[in-house]
């Protein structure tokens, strides 16, 4: 453009960096075989990315394969308004849960703060053509025009994938939705909110069973509020659900039908030298999974990460440190809200491997066997694709190495999170603010 | 000299956070609470946007504005050795002079501590330096501690439902932080400073006993009524409550502490007393405005029958809409819990000390009723400020 030769460049790099806070993913998750891969983000969409196959040679190692690639997109969830309390309900996907699938179709459930979700995702490769009172764009043929009759044939078509919404279960919550969890049972699923559990029947938008309240009867006496809930991957009728004080609860819901009463809890006690103000916050639980044996529990508090044992309930069986350098760091971390994150954490296919998310764009994987932590980094301006991530280690103390970097510079806007595994091999997929990244473990690959 | 209860003696966060704001006229031992600095301490926690209404306040009234800037939160926060208030020993110390009131409230904590330091250094000198100051230092950090949590509690986002378990785990902080400091006989100076002895137990009892009677006057316990949790202004009221229920001792749980400063929310569900004052409350807030105002109420009405009973009944907005004024708008978004508080546990007191700033102290006439559930009335609120301003801007 000529008449713009005079006027001072402008440096437009920081809209590289610029990210739309719409398209902050704020859940990932595999489906059952790991084909699909479902992100959510702040925006209410949901991005589905499906696992290419690529035809397999002679040397093929299992896991060579596969990347993954954009499949679907459709918006979930649209921003709302709640004329009661005159209060937005963010669009924001809090989870995404796929359902085993039955059919040829996927199913999954997103939430944002209060509704949930069903959707179906079907491909269409074929379509029917040769009909006799239509032509090929659609339009009624003039009957006098139709000489012969034909039968329509299915012919291939370029694949489509269309999404829709098959049930909507709304307003059966009056606090934001924290997590859902399909049941072993295939037909039913619990959501739960900052004070009560529903579970819900798939075909059923109308109505719910409270499960678990927590509500006081004077909200002046609210201390604890749950965290996250999950069932049990192979006891249909046992769900376990974290508190803000570090508790978890492990409920049969055999016993009765309102679960308020625990049948375990799972709580360990406090380290009365490591006692601070903050003591309280860093012992919320943001995240509990069940291992795929079911034996184990995994649980996330600020600093740890837990293993428990659901046979034993006087402590954790396991306690790995994921960030003790910031315990001196808690007031400016209480400051800048940073305690209240709340980080997601993981099994492997095995059990053998946990990981979880940190700060600067950080998140750690520990080997349950040796016990030992990697530190690693999903940053795009420091690998390459097909590159090996080599390992990171933050400053605490002792000889520096080259590399290492100091507490004081971690980005503590840089978190990760949201993570998942994928369900039979160690590929995982990482969501960083807008991105997500899919790391796959070759090496381990090979061994299998 | 006629002794009004002063405003706002002890918004209990306040006065644990500030430790005793006061005027100094002059050196002295004892301390009071001025309520237009009491008053206008509440405005300042706000968003610094509250201060633009201040101003536009100013400017209806038809005074000079002021147009020092609030300096920001997070520097404020940032400057914690400025911010809060050391108690070295000593409940008085300067706050802030008067000519410098106008305007820039927040500005105000920092020249407060500023002089502060300057005049704890002179007293102390004879003192016992350094066990004092071990102590001390770990009660600054308590102290900014609290304040920071009263602030999170406080600021929050008007426009989505803030994050109840963020919300809890900060009142959870405040409330052991308020246990400690009622241990170890911090709290109960600062109790001590600003009320008559001996009512508070009883005066709790009786809040919570007038709680429990409008409670059960309630159609049915309303089970979404998010009553301390949702909004912000219903945290406010938490963190005040928290800080009073948690008191141990009798003769710390003083009116501070007492008067069931979260019901001030519950209010609503009071009948009768509380209908005129949840009328001005509407309409001064405006309608569609607070939601906890709706969810207080009226008493849940309908079930709704589509969703059963496990949902129990949703509260019914009947928030009646207040009369439109400049003025109305401009206190629309004011958070009133303070001046609620204010006037409940004032409406306790009996004879508090009063000081050299008369002219503050009277400007309180509905703080003089002794009723626990004393209704703030609008225009003497809308007057106080006025009354304020033109102290502030020496008009």
């Amino acid at each position: 453009m000529g008449e713009d030769s005079e006027s001072p460049k402008i440096n437009h790099s920081f809209l590289r960096d610029y990210v739309t806070e719409a398209d902050v993913i704020s859940t990932v998750e595999f489906n059952q075989t790991g084909d699909l891969l479902a992100t959510g983000d702040k925006g209410g969409r949901v991005v589905i990315f499906q696992r290419e196959t690529e035809s397999k040679g002679e040397s093929e190692e299992l896991g060579e394969s596969g990347e993954y690639n954009v499949y679907s997109t459709f918006q979930s969830h649209e921003p709302d308004f709640d004329y009661l309390k005159s209060l937005e309900i963010e669009e924001k996907i809090n989870k995404i849960r796929w359902l085993p699938q039955q059919n040829a179709a996927h199913f999954l459930l997103s939430t944002n703060d209060k509704t949930i979700k069903l959707w179906k995702v079907s491909e269409r490769d074929k379509r029917p053509e040769g009909y006799n009172l239509k032509d090929e764009e659609g339009r009624i043929k003039d009957i006098s025009t139709v000489t012969s009759l034909r039968v329509p044939v299915l012919k291939p078509t370029d694949l489509m994938v269309e999404v829709r919404p098959r049930r909507i279960f709304a307003n059966g919550h009056t606090y934001h939705v924290n997590s859902i969890s399909v049941n072993s049972d295939g037909e039913t699923y619990l959501s739960a909110d900052d004070l009560r559990i529903n579970m819900w029947h798939l075909d059923i938008t109308d109505r719910s069973f409270n499960i678990v309240d927590i509500k006081p009867a004077n909200m002046e006496d609210l201390t604890e509020v749950i965290t996250a809930a999950e069932f049990h991957p192979h006891h249909c009728q046992l769900f376990v659900y974290s508190s803000s004080k570090g508790t978890l609860r492990l409920c049969d819901m055999r016993e009765s039908a309102l679960c308020d009463k625990h049948s375990k809890i799972f709580e360990e006690p406090e380290d009365p030298g490591n006692r601070s103000f903050f003591s309280e916050i860093i012992s919320s639980v943001s995240d509990v999974k069940f291992s795929h044996s079911g034996r184990y529990l995994l649980t996330r508090d600020y600093l740890t990460v837990k293993v428990w044992d659901l046979n034993m309930e006087k402590g954790p069986v396991e306690t790995y440190q994921v960030h003790e350098y910031l315990r001196s760091k808690l007031c400016s971390l209480y400051e800048n809200d940073c305690i209240f994150d709340k980080f997601e954490c993981v099994w492997n296919s095995t059990d053998s491997v946990i990981m979880t998310g940190a700060y600067n764009s950080f998140f750690r994987m520990f080997d349950r066997e040796t016990g030992r932590g990697v530190t690693l980094e999903a940053w795009r301006e420091n690998s390459k694709p097909r590159a090996v991530l080599r390992t990171r280690r933050v400053y605490t103390g002792g000889r520096r190495r080259r590399g290492d970097v100091g507490v004081d510079s971690l980005d503590f806007t840089k978190k990760i999170l949201h993570m998942a595994w994928h369900p039979a091999e160690n590929i995982i997929a990482i969501a960083a603010t807008n991105n997500l990244y899919i790391f796959q473990d070759r090496v381990n690959a090979e061994n299998q | 000299m006629q002794d009004p209860a002063p405003i706002g003696l002890s918004l209990p966060q306040l006065a644990a956070s500030r430790c005793n704001l006061c005027w100094r006229g002059r050196r002295s031992s004892s301390f009071t609470i001025k309520p237009g600095l009491q008053t206008l301490m509440t405005l300042a926690i706000k968003e610094h946007e509250q201060h633009e209404r201040l101003e536009k306040l100013k400017t209806l009234f038809g005074l000079p504005v002021n147009k020092a800037k609030l300096t920001s939160q997070r520097t404020r926060l940032k400057n914690q050795n400025g911010f809060h208030l050391c108690r070295l020993g000593r409940e008085v110390y300067t706050f802030v002079s008067t000519s410098r009131m106008s305007g820039s409230l927040l500005n105000m904590f920092s020249k407060g501590t500023k002089r502060k330091f300057s005049d704890g250094d002179e007293e102390i000198s004879d003192e016992s330096l350094v066990g004092a100051r071990v102590a001390s230092s770990y009660s600054l950090q308590r102290q900014s501690l609290l304040d920071m949590s009263l602030i999170k509690l406080q600021l929050c986002h008007m426009l989505v439902e803030p994050n109840l378990c963020r919300s809890v785990l900060i009142a959870n902080t405040v409330r052991q932080i308020q246990e400690e400091m009622t241990h170890d006989g911090s709290w109960h100076m600062v109790a001590e400073a600003f009320c008559s002895a001996g009512q508070s137990p009883s005066e709790r009892l009786v809040a919570t006993e007038v709680l429990c009677r409008s409670r059960e006057q309630d159609a049915e316990p309303k089970l979404f009524s998010v009553i301390s949790y949702e909004g912000c202004r219903e945290e406010e009221v938490v963190a005040d409550e928290t800080l009073c229920s948690v008191s141990v001792s009798d003769t710390v749980s003083n009116v501070c502490l007492a008067g069931r400063i979260g019901q001030c929310w519950e209010k609503s569900e009071l009948s009768g007393v509380e209908r005129d004052e949840e009328a001005l409350e509407d309409s001064r807030l405006g309608s569609g405005e607070d939601e906890e105002i709706d969810t207080k109420d009226r008493a849940s009405t309908e079930s709704p029958k589509t969703i059963g009973q496990v949902f129990g009944t949703f509260e019914i907005k009947n928030g009646s809409p207040g009369p439109d004024s400049a003025l109305e708008e401009l206190f629309s978004d004011v958070d009133t819990s303070y001046y609620d508080l204010d006037t409940m546990l004032t409406g306790m007191q009996s004879a508090p000390k009063m000081g050299p700033y008369d002219i503050l102290d009277s400007l309180a006439p509905s703080h003089s009723s002794p009723s626990i559930v004393s209704t703030p009335n609008c225009r003497s609120d809308l007057n106080e400020l006025d009354h304020i301003m033109e102290i502030i801007v020496g008009s």
